[in-house]
Protein backbone atom coordinates (compact mmCIF):
# COMPACT_ATOMS: atom_id res chain seq x y z
CA UNK A 1 0.00 0.00 0.00
CA UNK A 2 2.71 2.43 1.11
CA UNK A 3 4.90 1.56 -1.84
CA UNK A 4 1.93 2.06 -4.16
CA UNK A 5 1.29 5.49 -2.66
CA UNK A 6 5.00 6.35 -2.85
CA UNK A 7 5.07 5.20 -6.47
CA UNK A 8 2.02 7.28 -7.26
CA UNK A 9 3.47 10.36 -5.55
CA UNK A 10 6.77 9.78 -7.41
CA UNK A 11 4.88 9.57 -10.70
CA UNK A 12 2.97 12.71 -9.78
CA UNK A 13 6.29 14.47 -9.11
CA UNK A 14 7.69 13.46 -12.49
CA UNK A 15 4.43 14.46 -14.18
CA UNK A 16 4.48 17.84 -12.43
CA UNK A 17 8.09 18.39 -13.50
CA UNK A 18 7.34 17.49 -17.10
CA UNK A 19 4.26 19.69 -17.05
CA UNK A 20 6.40 22.51 -15.63
CA UNK A 21 8.96 22.03 -18.39
CA UNK A 22 6.25 21.93 -21.06
CA UNK A 23 4.62 25.06 -19.68
CA UNK A 24 8.01 26.76 -19.62
CA UNK A 25 8.56 25.61 -23.19
CA UNK A 26 5.22 27.09 -24.27
CA UNK A 27 5.89 30.28 -22.34
CA UNK A 28 9.30 30.53 -23.98
CA UNK A 29 7.76 30.16 -27.41
CA UNK A 30 5.04 32.71 -26.80
CA UNK A 31 6.67 35.28 -24.53
CA UNK A 32 10.28 35.04 -25.67
CA UNK A 33 13.11 33.30 -23.87
CA UNK A 34 13.53 33.63 -20.12
CA UNK A 35 16.52 31.70 -18.84
CA UNK A 36 16.33 29.68 -15.67
CA UNK A 37 18.71 30.79 -12.89
CA UNK A 38 22.09 29.04 -12.90
CA UNK A 39 21.72 27.98 -9.25
CA UNK A 40 18.95 25.36 -9.02
CA UNK A 41 15.88 26.12 -6.92
CA UNK A 42 15.95 25.05 -3.25
CA UNK A 43 15.87 21.31 -2.60
CA UNK A 44 14.87 19.67 0.70
CA UNK A 45 18.14 20.71 2.38
CA UNK A 46 17.67 24.28 1.12
CA UNK A 47 14.13 24.48 2.49
CA UNK A 48 15.30 22.96 5.77
CA UNK A 49 18.02 25.63 5.91
CA UNK A 50 15.43 28.42 5.52
CA UNK A 51 13.31 26.84 8.28
CA UNK A 52 16.30 26.43 10.63
CA UNK A 53 17.34 30.03 10.01
CA UNK A 54 13.78 31.23 10.71
CA UNK A 55 13.59 29.29 14.00
CA UNK A 56 17.05 30.33 15.21
CA UNK A 57 16.43 33.98 14.27
CA UNK A 58 13.13 33.86 16.15
CA UNK A 59 14.81 32.47 19.28
CA UNK A 60 17.72 34.94 19.04
CA UNK A 61 15.35 37.88 18.64
CA UNK A 62 13.27 36.68 21.61
CA UNK A 63 16.46 36.44 23.71
CA UNK A 64 17.53 39.89 22.59
CA UNK A 65 14.07 41.28 23.39
CA UNK A 66 14.10 39.65 26.82
CA UNK A 67 17.54 41.09 27.60
CA UNK A 68 16.40 44.55 26.44
CA UNK A 69 13.31 44.21 28.65
CA UNK A 70 15.33 43.17 31.71
CA UNK A 71 17.85 45.96 31.14
CA UNK A 72 15.14 48.63 30.80
CA UNK A 73 13.18 47.32 33.78
CA UNK A 74 16.29 47.18 35.97
CA UNK A 75 17.09 50.78 34.99
CA UNK A 76 13.51 51.81 35.87
CA UNK A 77 13.73 50.13 39.31
CA UNK A 78 16.98 51.96 40.01
CA UNK A 79 15.73 55.40 39.01
CA UNK A 80 12.39 54.99 40.81
CA UNK A 81 14.07 54.16 44.11
CA UNK A 82 16.87 56.65 43.66
CA UNK A 83 14.24 59.35 43.04
CA UNK A 84 13.14 59.36 46.67
CA UNK A 85 14.65 59.86 50.11
CA UNK A 86 12.91 59.66 53.49
CA UNK A 87 13.30 61.72 56.63
CA UNK A 88 12.13 59.80 59.67
CA UNK A 89 11.37 61.67 62.88
CA UNK A 90 11.07 59.67 66.08
CA UNK A 91 8.66 61.11 68.66
CA UNK A 92 9.99 62.36 71.98
CA UNK A 93 8.15 63.74 74.94
CA UNK A 94 9.51 67.25 74.63
CA UNK A 95 9.15 67.34 70.84
CA UNK A 96 6.35 68.99 68.86
CA UNK A 97 6.26 66.40 66.13
CA UNK A 98 4.24 68.45 63.64
CA UNK A 99 6.61 71.43 63.97
CA UNK A 100 9.60 69.12 63.62
CA UNK A 101 8.11 67.58 60.48
CA UNK A 102 7.50 71.02 58.97
CA UNK A 103 11.03 72.11 59.87
CA UNK A 104 12.56 68.99 58.37
CA UNK A 105 10.52 69.50 55.19
CA UNK A 106 11.66 73.11 54.91
CA UNK A 107 15.30 72.11 55.41
CA UNK A 108 14.97 69.49 52.65
CA UNK A 109 13.32 71.96 50.29
CA UNK A 110 16.20 74.35 50.77
CA UNK A 111 18.64 72.08 48.94
CA UNK A 112 19.36 72.06 45.23
CA UNK A 113 18.24 68.86 43.55
CA UNK A 114 15.14 68.45 45.75
CA UNK A 115 12.03 68.66 43.65
CA UNK A 116 9.56 68.41 46.47
CA UNK A 117 9.01 67.26 50.04
CA UNK A 118 5.76 66.15 51.62
CA UNK A 119 4.81 65.10 55.09
CA UNK A 120 3.08 61.75 55.41
CA UNK A 121 -0.07 62.72 57.27
CA UNK A 122 -1.54 60.93 60.30
CA UNK A 123 -4.16 59.08 58.24
CA UNK A 124 -1.58 57.97 55.70
CA UNK A 125 0.72 56.75 58.48
CA UNK A 126 -2.16 54.86 60.07
CA UNK A 127 -2.91 53.26 56.70
CA UNK A 128 0.73 52.23 56.40
CA UNK A 129 0.56 50.51 59.76
CA UNK A 130 -2.90 49.03 59.24
CA UNK A 131 -1.67 45.59 58.08
CA UNK A 132 0.18 45.14 61.40
CA UNK A 133 -1.85 47.09 63.93
CA UNK A 134 -5.38 46.85 62.56
CA UNK A 135 -7.89 49.46 61.31
CA UNK A 136 -8.83 50.97 64.70
CA UNK A 137 -5.43 52.41 65.42
CA UNK A 138 -5.27 55.77 67.17
CA UNK A 139 -1.92 57.08 66.11
CA UNK A 140 -1.70 59.60 68.97
CA UNK A 141 -1.68 56.77 71.52
CA UNK A 142 1.51 55.26 70.19
CA UNK A 143 4.97 56.76 69.74
CA UNK A 144 4.98 56.13 66.01
CA UNK A 145 7.78 57.67 63.94
CA UNK A 146 6.60 60.06 61.24
CA UNK A 147 7.94 60.50 57.72
CA UNK A 148 8.76 63.24 55.22
CA UNK A 149 9.05 61.99 51.64
CA UNK A 150 11.65 63.97 49.69
CA UNK A 151 11.45 63.77 45.89
CA UNK A 152 14.84 64.06 44.20
CA UNK A 153 15.94 65.09 40.76
CA UNK A 154 17.84 61.97 39.56
CA UNK A 155 20.00 64.12 37.29
CA UNK A 156 21.18 66.44 40.05
CA UNK A 157 21.24 64.76 43.43
CA UNK A 158 21.23 66.98 46.57
CA UNK A 159 24.11 67.04 49.04
CA UNK A 160 22.82 64.37 51.47
CA UNK A 161 25.73 64.76 53.90
CA UNK A 162 25.04 68.46 54.40
CA UNK A 163 21.30 67.79 54.68
CA UNK A 164 21.93 65.04 57.24
CA UNK A 165 24.18 67.33 59.33
CA UNK A 166 21.72 70.22 59.24
CA UNK A 167 18.83 67.93 60.24
CA UNK A 168 20.86 66.47 63.11
CA UNK A 169 21.56 70.01 64.34
CA UNK A 170 18.00 71.32 64.03
CA UNK A 171 15.85 68.23 64.64
CA UNK A 172 17.99 65.80 66.67
CA UNK A 173 15.54 62.90 66.46
CA UNK A 174 15.42 63.06 62.62
CA UNK A 175 17.17 60.46 60.50
CA UNK A 176 17.69 60.84 56.76
CA UNK A 177 17.57 57.67 54.65
CA UNK A 178 18.68 58.25 51.05
CA UNK A 179 17.99 54.56 50.19
CA UNK A 180 21.65 54.19 49.20
CA UNK A 181 21.87 50.64 50.58
CA UNK A 182 18.78 49.64 48.60
CA UNK A 183 19.94 51.38 45.45
CA UNK A 184 23.38 49.79 45.69
CA UNK A 185 21.86 46.35 46.09
CA UNK A 186 19.46 46.93 43.23
CA UNK A 187 22.24 48.22 40.99
CA UNK A 188 24.28 45.10 41.74
CA UNK A 189 21.27 42.86 41.12
CA UNK A 190 20.30 44.66 37.93
CA UNK A 191 23.87 44.53 36.62
CA UNK A 192 24.10 40.81 37.41
CA UNK A 193 20.77 40.17 35.68
CA UNK A 194 21.80 42.13 32.59
CA UNK A 195 25.23 40.41 32.52
CA UNK A 196 23.56 36.99 32.71
CA UNK A 197 21.15 38.10 29.97
CA UNK A 198 24.01 39.25 27.75
CA UNK A 199 25.85 35.96 28.36
CA UNK A 200 22.71 34.01 27.39
CA UNK A 201 22.31 36.23 24.32
CA UNK A 202 25.95 35.64 23.34
CA UNK A 203 25.46 31.87 23.67
CA UNK A 204 22.24 32.05 21.69
CA UNK A 205 23.87 34.10 18.93
CA UNK A 206 26.85 31.72 18.80
CA UNK A 207 24.49 28.73 18.55
CA UNK A 208 22.55 30.54 15.83
CA UNK A 209 25.73 31.36 13.90
CA UNK A 210 26.94 27.74 14.07
CA UNK A 211 23.52 26.35 13.14
CA UNK A 212 23.25 28.76 10.20
CA UNK A 213 26.76 27.81 9.03
CA UNK A 214 26.06 24.07 9.18
CA UNK A 215 22.59 24.38 7.63
CA UNK A 216 24.05 26.43 4.77
CA UNK A 217 26.85 23.94 4.24
CA UNK A 218 24.28 21.14 4.25
CA UNK A 219 22.20 22.94 1.65
CA UNK A 220 25.32 23.68 -0.41
CA UNK A 221 26.52 20.07 -0.38
CA UNK A 222 23.75 19.17 -2.84
CA UNK A 223 25.11 21.75 -5.30
CA UNK A 224 28.60 20.28 -5.73
CA UNK A 225 27.85 19.05 -9.24
CA UNK A 226 26.62 22.52 -10.30
CA UNK A 227 29.85 24.15 -9.03
CA UNK A 228 31.86 21.50 -10.84
CA UNK A 229 30.03 21.93 -14.15
CA UNK A 230 30.32 25.73 -13.99
CA UNK A 231 34.01 25.36 -13.23
CA UNK A 232 34.57 22.99 -16.15
CA UNK A 233 32.71 25.16 -18.65
CA UNK A 234 35.18 27.95 -17.85
CA UNK A 235 33.34 30.03 -15.24
CA UNK A 236 35.69 32.06 -13.07
CA UNK A 237 35.61 31.46 -9.31
CA UNK A 238 34.21 34.94 -8.46
CA UNK A 239 31.35 34.37 -10.93
CA UNK A 240 30.41 31.00 -9.42
CA UNK A 241 30.70 32.36 -5.86
CA UNK A 242 28.55 35.37 -6.80
CA UNK A 243 25.76 33.21 -8.22
CA UNK A 244 25.53 31.04 -5.09
CA UNK A 245 26.06 33.95 -2.70
CA UNK A 246 23.15 35.86 -4.20
CA UNK A 247 20.87 32.83 -4.09
CA UNK A 248 21.69 31.92 -0.49
CA UNK A 249 21.67 35.56 0.67
CA UNK A 250 18.05 35.77 -0.48
CA UNK A 251 17.19 32.40 1.12
CA UNK A 252 18.89 33.41 4.38
CA UNK A 253 17.18 36.78 4.34
CA UNK A 254 13.82 35.13 3.76
CA UNK A 255 14.27 32.76 6.73
CA UNK A 256 15.72 35.44 9.00
CA UNK A 257 12.97 37.93 8.10
CA UNK A 258 10.27 35.36 8.91
CA UNK A 259 11.91 34.64 12.31
CA UNK A 260 12.43 38.35 13.07
CA UNK A 261 8.87 39.32 12.12
CA UNK A 262 7.49 36.43 14.23
CA UNK A 263 9.50 37.70 17.23
CA UNK A 264 8.23 41.27 16.69
CA UNK A 265 4.66 39.94 16.50
CA UNK A 266 5.19 38.18 19.85
CA UNK A 267 6.47 41.40 21.46
CA UNK A 268 3.68 43.52 20.01
CA UNK A 269 1.13 40.94 21.18
CA UNK A 270 2.56 40.94 24.74
CA UNK A 271 2.73 44.71 24.76
CA UNK A 272 -0.91 44.90 23.64
CA UNK A 273 -1.94 42.33 26.25
CA UNK A 274 -0.15 44.17 29.06
CA UNK A 275 -1.66 47.51 27.98
CA UNK A 276 -5.14 45.96 28.06
CA UNK A 277 -4.57 44.56 31.55
CA UNK A 278 -3.24 47.74 33.15
CA UNK A 279 -5.82 47.92 35.92
CA UNK A 280 -6.11 44.19 36.63
CA UNK A 281 -4.15 42.43 39.42
CA UNK A 282 -2.31 40.08 37.02
CA UNK A 283 -1.48 42.98 34.72
CA UNK A 284 -0.11 45.00 37.63
CA UNK A 285 1.97 42.04 38.81
CA UNK A 286 3.41 41.51 35.35
CA UNK A 287 4.11 45.18 34.72
CA UNK A 288 5.70 45.49 38.18
CA UNK A 289 8.13 42.75 37.16
CA UNK A 290 8.66 43.36 33.46
CA UNK A 291 7.56 46.90 32.81
CA UNK A 292 5.13 47.38 29.92
CA UNK A 293 6.65 44.66 27.69
CA UNK A 294 7.66 47.20 25.05
CA UNK A 295 11.16 46.45 23.72
CA UNK A 296 11.52 49.99 22.37
CA UNK A 297 13.29 51.27 19.29
CA UNK A 298 16.65 49.77 20.30
CA UNK A 299 14.98 46.33 20.60
CA UNK A 300 13.44 46.59 17.13
CA UNK A 301 16.74 47.83 15.70
CA UNK A 302 18.45 44.85 17.37
CA UNK A 303 15.98 42.47 15.70
CA UNK A 304 16.70 44.14 12.34
CA UNK A 305 20.44 43.82 12.99
CA UNK A 306 20.12 40.08 13.81
CA UNK A 307 18.16 39.48 10.57
CA UNK A 308 20.80 41.38 8.59
CA UNK A 309 23.77 39.62 10.25
CA UNK A 310 22.22 36.15 9.73
CA UNK A 311 21.60 36.86 6.03
CA UNK A 312 25.21 38.08 5.65
CA UNK A 313 26.47 35.02 7.55
CA UNK A 314 24.58 32.72 5.16
CA UNK A 315 26.06 34.50 2.14
CA UNK A 316 29.58 34.46 3.62
CA UNK A 317 29.35 30.73 4.42
CA UNK A 318 28.16 30.06 0.87
CA UNK A 319 31.04 32.08 -0.56
CA UNK A 320 33.64 30.21 1.51
CA UNK A 321 32.07 26.83 0.71
CA UNK A 322 32.20 27.55 -3.03
CA UNK A 323 35.80 28.79 -2.89
CA UNK A 324 36.89 25.77 -0.80
CA UNK A 325 35.08 23.39 -3.14
CA UNK A 326 36.79 24.96 -6.16
CA UNK A 327 40.18 24.72 -4.46
CA UNK A 328 39.51 21.04 -3.78
CA UNK A 329 38.66 20.19 -7.40
CA UNK A 330 41.61 22.21 -8.70
CA UNK A 331 44.22 19.95 -7.10
CA UNK B 1 49.61 22.89 -29.11
CA UNK B 2 49.86 20.59 -26.06
CA UNK B 3 53.09 18.88 -25.08
CA UNK B 4 53.83 16.37 -22.27
CA UNK B 5 57.45 15.58 -21.36
CA UNK B 6 58.25 12.82 -18.85
CA UNK B 7 55.07 13.52 -16.94
CA UNK B 8 54.35 11.48 -13.83
CA UNK B 9 51.40 11.62 -11.46
CA UNK B 10 50.62 10.05 -8.13
CA UNK B 11 47.66 10.60 -5.81
CA UNK B 12 48.94 11.53 -2.35
CA UNK B 13 51.60 9.07 -1.18
CA UNK B 14 50.32 6.27 -3.43
CA UNK B 15 52.15 4.68 -6.37
CA UNK B 16 52.54 6.56 -9.66
CA UNK B 17 49.37 6.23 -11.73
CA UNK B 18 51.06 7.70 -14.81
CA UNK B 19 54.78 7.29 -15.54
CA UNK B 20 57.07 9.08 -17.99
CA UNK B 21 54.28 10.18 -20.29
CA UNK B 22 55.64 11.98 -23.32
CA UNK B 23 53.59 13.06 -26.36
CA UNK B 24 52.58 16.02 -28.47
CA UNK B 25 49.06 16.93 -29.57
CA UNK B 26 49.30 19.05 -32.72
CA UNK B 27 46.58 21.39 -34.01
CA UNK B 28 43.78 19.72 -36.02
CA UNK B 29 44.95 16.23 -34.98
CA UNK B 30 42.63 13.28 -34.31
CA UNK B 31 43.57 10.53 -31.85
CA UNK B 32 42.16 7.81 -29.68
CA UNK B 33 43.30 7.33 -26.10
CA UNK B 34 42.73 3.74 -25.13
CA UNK B 35 43.73 1.07 -22.68
CA UNK B 36 42.05 -1.25 -20.18
CA UNK B 37 39.79 0.19 -17.52
CA UNK B 38 41.63 1.71 -14.58
CA UNK B 39 44.87 2.43 -16.44
CA UNK B 40 44.54 6.19 -16.07
CA UNK B 41 42.69 7.39 -19.19
CA UNK B 42 40.47 9.73 -17.21
CA UNK B 43 43.46 10.89 -15.15
CA UNK B 44 45.35 11.76 -18.34
CA UNK B 45 42.29 13.63 -19.63
CA UNK B 46 42.16 15.56 -16.33
CA UNK B 47 45.82 16.51 -16.80
CA UNK B 48 44.98 17.69 -20.33
CA UNK B 49 42.07 19.68 -18.94
CA UNK B 50 44.27 21.17 -16.20
CA UNK B 51 42.09 19.98 -13.35
CA UNK B 52 45.11 18.05 -12.04
CA UNK B 53 48.73 19.08 -11.68
CA UNK B 54 51.48 16.57 -12.51
CA UNK B 55 53.78 15.48 -9.69
CA UNK B 56 56.73 15.59 -12.08
CA UNK B 57 57.59 16.39 -15.69
CA UNK B 58 56.70 19.30 -17.93
CA UNK B 59 53.35 20.09 -19.53
CA UNK B 60 53.09 22.90 -22.07
CA UNK B 61 49.56 24.09 -22.81
CA UNK B 62 49.15 26.46 -25.75
CA UNK B 63 52.76 27.56 -25.35
CA UNK B 64 52.53 28.10 -21.57
CA UNK B 65 54.20 26.05 -18.86
CA UNK B 66 51.41 24.41 -16.82
CA UNK B 67 53.32 24.99 -13.58
CA UNK B 68 53.31 28.75 -14.21
CA UNK B 69 49.62 29.05 -15.07
CA UNK B 70 47.86 30.91 -12.24
CA UNK B 71 44.45 30.09 -10.84
CA UNK B 72 43.07 33.24 -12.49
CA UNK B 73 44.40 32.25 -15.93
CA UNK B 74 42.92 28.74 -15.79
CA UNK B 75 39.29 29.55 -16.76
CA UNK B 76 40.50 31.58 -19.76
CA UNK B 77 42.74 28.74 -21.00
CA UNK B 78 40.03 26.16 -20.33
CA UNK B 79 37.78 27.93 -22.79
CA UNK B 80 40.11 26.69 -25.53
CA UNK B 81 39.41 23.10 -24.44
CA UNK B 82 36.04 21.41 -24.81
CA UNK B 83 35.31 18.43 -22.58
CA UNK B 84 32.66 15.75 -22.92
CA UNK B 85 32.34 13.83 -19.65
CA UNK B 86 31.52 10.17 -19.46
CA UNK B 87 28.48 11.01 -17.28
CA UNK B 88 27.54 14.06 -19.44
CA UNK B 89 27.32 16.44 -16.44
CA UNK B 90 24.30 18.31 -17.75
CA UNK B 91 22.43 20.45 -15.23
CA UNK B 92 19.00 18.94 -14.72
CA UNK B 93 17.25 22.23 -13.94
CA UNK B 94 18.34 23.84 -17.23
CA UNK B 95 16.91 23.01 -20.66
CA UNK B 96 19.08 21.52 -23.41
CA UNK B 97 19.40 24.99 -24.93
CA UNK B 98 20.43 26.53 -21.57
CA UNK B 99 22.92 23.74 -20.91
CA UNK B 100 24.58 24.21 -24.28
CA UNK B 101 24.62 28.00 -23.87
CA UNK B 102 26.08 27.76 -20.34
CA UNK B 103 29.77 28.36 -21.32
CA UNK B 104 28.75 31.60 -23.06
CA UNK B 105 26.40 32.64 -20.27
CA UNK B 106 29.10 32.28 -17.59
CA UNK B 107 31.26 34.65 -19.63
CA UNK B 108 28.56 37.27 -19.13
CA UNK B 109 27.52 37.39 -22.78
CA UNK B 110 24.11 38.73 -23.67
CA UNK B 111 21.71 35.99 -24.71
CA UNK B 112 20.72 37.75 -27.93
CA UNK B 113 24.34 37.58 -29.09
CA UNK B 114 24.53 33.79 -29.03
CA UNK B 115 20.95 32.58 -29.48
CA UNK B 116 21.36 31.91 -33.20
CA UNK B 117 24.72 30.10 -32.73
CA UNK B 118 23.33 27.79 -30.03
CA UNK B 119 20.22 27.00 -32.06
CA UNK B 120 22.33 26.26 -35.15
CA UNK B 121 24.70 24.00 -33.18
CA UNK B 122 21.80 22.11 -31.60
CA UNK B 123 20.35 21.51 -35.05
CA UNK B 124 23.78 20.33 -36.26
CA UNK B 125 23.96 17.68 -33.51
CA UNK B 126 20.36 16.67 -34.26
CA UNK B 127 18.70 18.21 -31.19
CA UNK B 128 16.81 20.99 -32.96
CA UNK B 129 13.47 19.71 -31.73
CA UNK B 130 14.68 18.95 -28.18
CA UNK B 131 15.99 22.41 -27.39
CA UNK B 132 13.59 23.31 -24.60
CA UNK B 133 13.47 19.94 -22.90
CA UNK B 134 15.04 19.21 -19.52
CA UNK B 135 17.87 16.60 -19.48
CA UNK B 136 15.95 13.97 -17.43
CA UNK B 137 13.58 13.67 -20.39
CA UNK B 138 16.42 13.13 -22.92
CA UNK B 139 17.66 9.69 -23.98
CA UNK B 140 21.30 8.64 -23.39
CA UNK B 141 22.27 9.49 -26.98
CA UNK B 142 20.55 12.86 -26.82
CA UNK B 143 22.32 13.68 -23.56
CA UNK B 144 25.62 12.73 -25.16
CA UNK B 145 24.97 15.01 -28.13
CA UNK B 146 23.91 17.83 -25.81
CA UNK B 147 27.17 17.37 -23.89
CA UNK B 148 29.15 17.45 -27.16
CA UNK B 149 27.30 20.60 -28.27
CA UNK B 150 28.12 22.28 -24.91
CA UNK B 151 31.79 21.38 -25.35
CA UNK B 152 31.79 22.86 -28.87
CA UNK B 153 29.83 26.06 -28.37
CA UNK B 154 32.94 28.12 -27.65
CA UNK B 155 34.70 26.72 -30.72
CA UNK B 156 37.51 25.15 -28.72
CA UNK B 157 40.88 24.31 -30.27
CA UNK B 158 40.74 20.81 -28.84
CA UNK B 159 37.91 18.51 -27.81
CA UNK B 160 38.44 15.86 -25.11
CA UNK B 161 35.77 13.17 -25.04
CA UNK B 162 35.72 10.58 -22.25
CA UNK B 163 34.02 7.38 -23.45
CA UNK B 164 31.60 9.30 -25.69
CA UNK B 165 30.04 6.11 -27.00
CA UNK B 166 30.00 4.24 -23.69
CA UNK B 167 26.26 4.62 -23.12
CA UNK B 168 24.87 4.32 -26.63
CA UNK B 169 24.11 1.54 -29.13
CA UNK B 170 26.60 0.83 -32.00
CA UNK B 171 24.50 2.69 -34.57
CA UNK B 172 24.41 5.85 -32.50
CA UNK B 173 28.08 5.38 -31.63
CA UNK B 174 28.91 5.52 -35.37
CA UNK B 175 26.79 8.67 -35.78
CA UNK B 176 28.58 10.33 -32.86
CA UNK B 177 31.95 9.33 -34.28
CA UNK B 178 31.01 10.85 -37.67
CA UNK B 179 30.06 14.04 -35.82
CA UNK B 180 33.47 14.18 -34.17
CA UNK B 181 35.28 13.46 -37.46
CA UNK B 182 33.34 16.26 -39.15
CA UNK B 183 34.30 18.56 -36.30
CA UNK B 184 37.96 17.59 -36.75
CA UNK B 185 37.74 18.37 -40.47
CA UNK B 186 36.54 21.84 -39.52
CA UNK B 187 39.79 22.38 -37.59
CA UNK B 188 39.33 21.18 -34.01
CA UNK B 189 41.80 18.68 -32.58
CA UNK B 190 40.02 15.67 -31.04
CA UNK B 191 41.05 13.20 -28.33
CA UNK B 192 38.63 10.35 -27.73
CA UNK B 193 39.23 8.22 -24.66
CA UNK B 194 37.69 4.82 -25.25
CA UNK B 195 38.24 1.10 -24.83
CA UNK B 196 35.83 0.30 -27.65
CA UNK B 197 38.08 -1.40 -30.24
CA UNK B 198 35.21 -1.55 -32.74
CA UNK B 199 34.96 2.22 -32.65
CA UNK B 200 38.70 2.70 -33.14
CA UNK B 201 38.75 0.37 -36.14
CA UNK B 202 36.32 2.62 -37.99
CA UNK B 203 38.86 5.44 -38.27
CA UNK B 204 42.47 5.40 -39.32
CA UNK B 205 43.78 7.65 -36.56
CA UNK B 206 46.66 7.88 -34.13
CA UNK B 207 46.23 5.62 -31.09
CA UNK B 208 47.63 6.44 -27.69
CA UNK B 209 47.52 3.31 -25.57
CA UNK B 210 47.92 3.44 -21.80
CA UNK B 211 49.14 0.31 -20.08
CA UNK B 212 50.52 -0.01 -16.56
CA UNK B 213 50.75 3.76 -16.27
CA UNK B 214 52.93 4.10 -19.39
CA UNK B 215 51.87 5.43 -22.78
CA UNK B 216 52.63 3.94 -26.16
CA UNK B 217 51.78 5.76 -29.35
CA UNK B 218 50.85 4.07 -32.64
CA UNK B 219 50.76 6.59 -35.50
Amino acid sequence: MISRVAKKSGEAGILARRLGAEMRQKAVKTLGRQQAPIVPPDNVAGRAMVLVIAIMTFLSCLTLGAVTLVRDTAATWQTQIAREATIQIKPREDLDIEAALAEARDIALGYNGVRGASIVGKEATARLLEPWLGPDLDIDELPVPRLVIVTIDPAEKPNFTAMRDELAETVPSAALDDHRTWVDRLVTMARTTVTIGIAVLALMLSATALTVIFATRGAMSGNGHVIEVLHFVGAEAPFIARQFRRHFLLSGMRGAAVGGVAAIVVFVAFSWWSSRNVATPEGDQTSALFGNFAIGLSGYLGVGMIVFVIAILTAATTHLTVINYLKRIET
Amino acid sequence: MIRFENVGLRYGMGPEVLRDITFHLPERSFQFLSGPSGTGKTTLLRLLFMSLKPTRGLITMFGKDRARITRQELPLLRRRIGVVFQDFRLLDHLTTYENVALPLRVRGRDEASYRADVTELLKWVGLGDRMHVLPPVLSGGEKQRAAIARALIEQPRILLADEPTGNVDPLLARRLLRLLIELNRMGTAVVIATHDIGLMEQVDARRMVLSGGRLEIYD
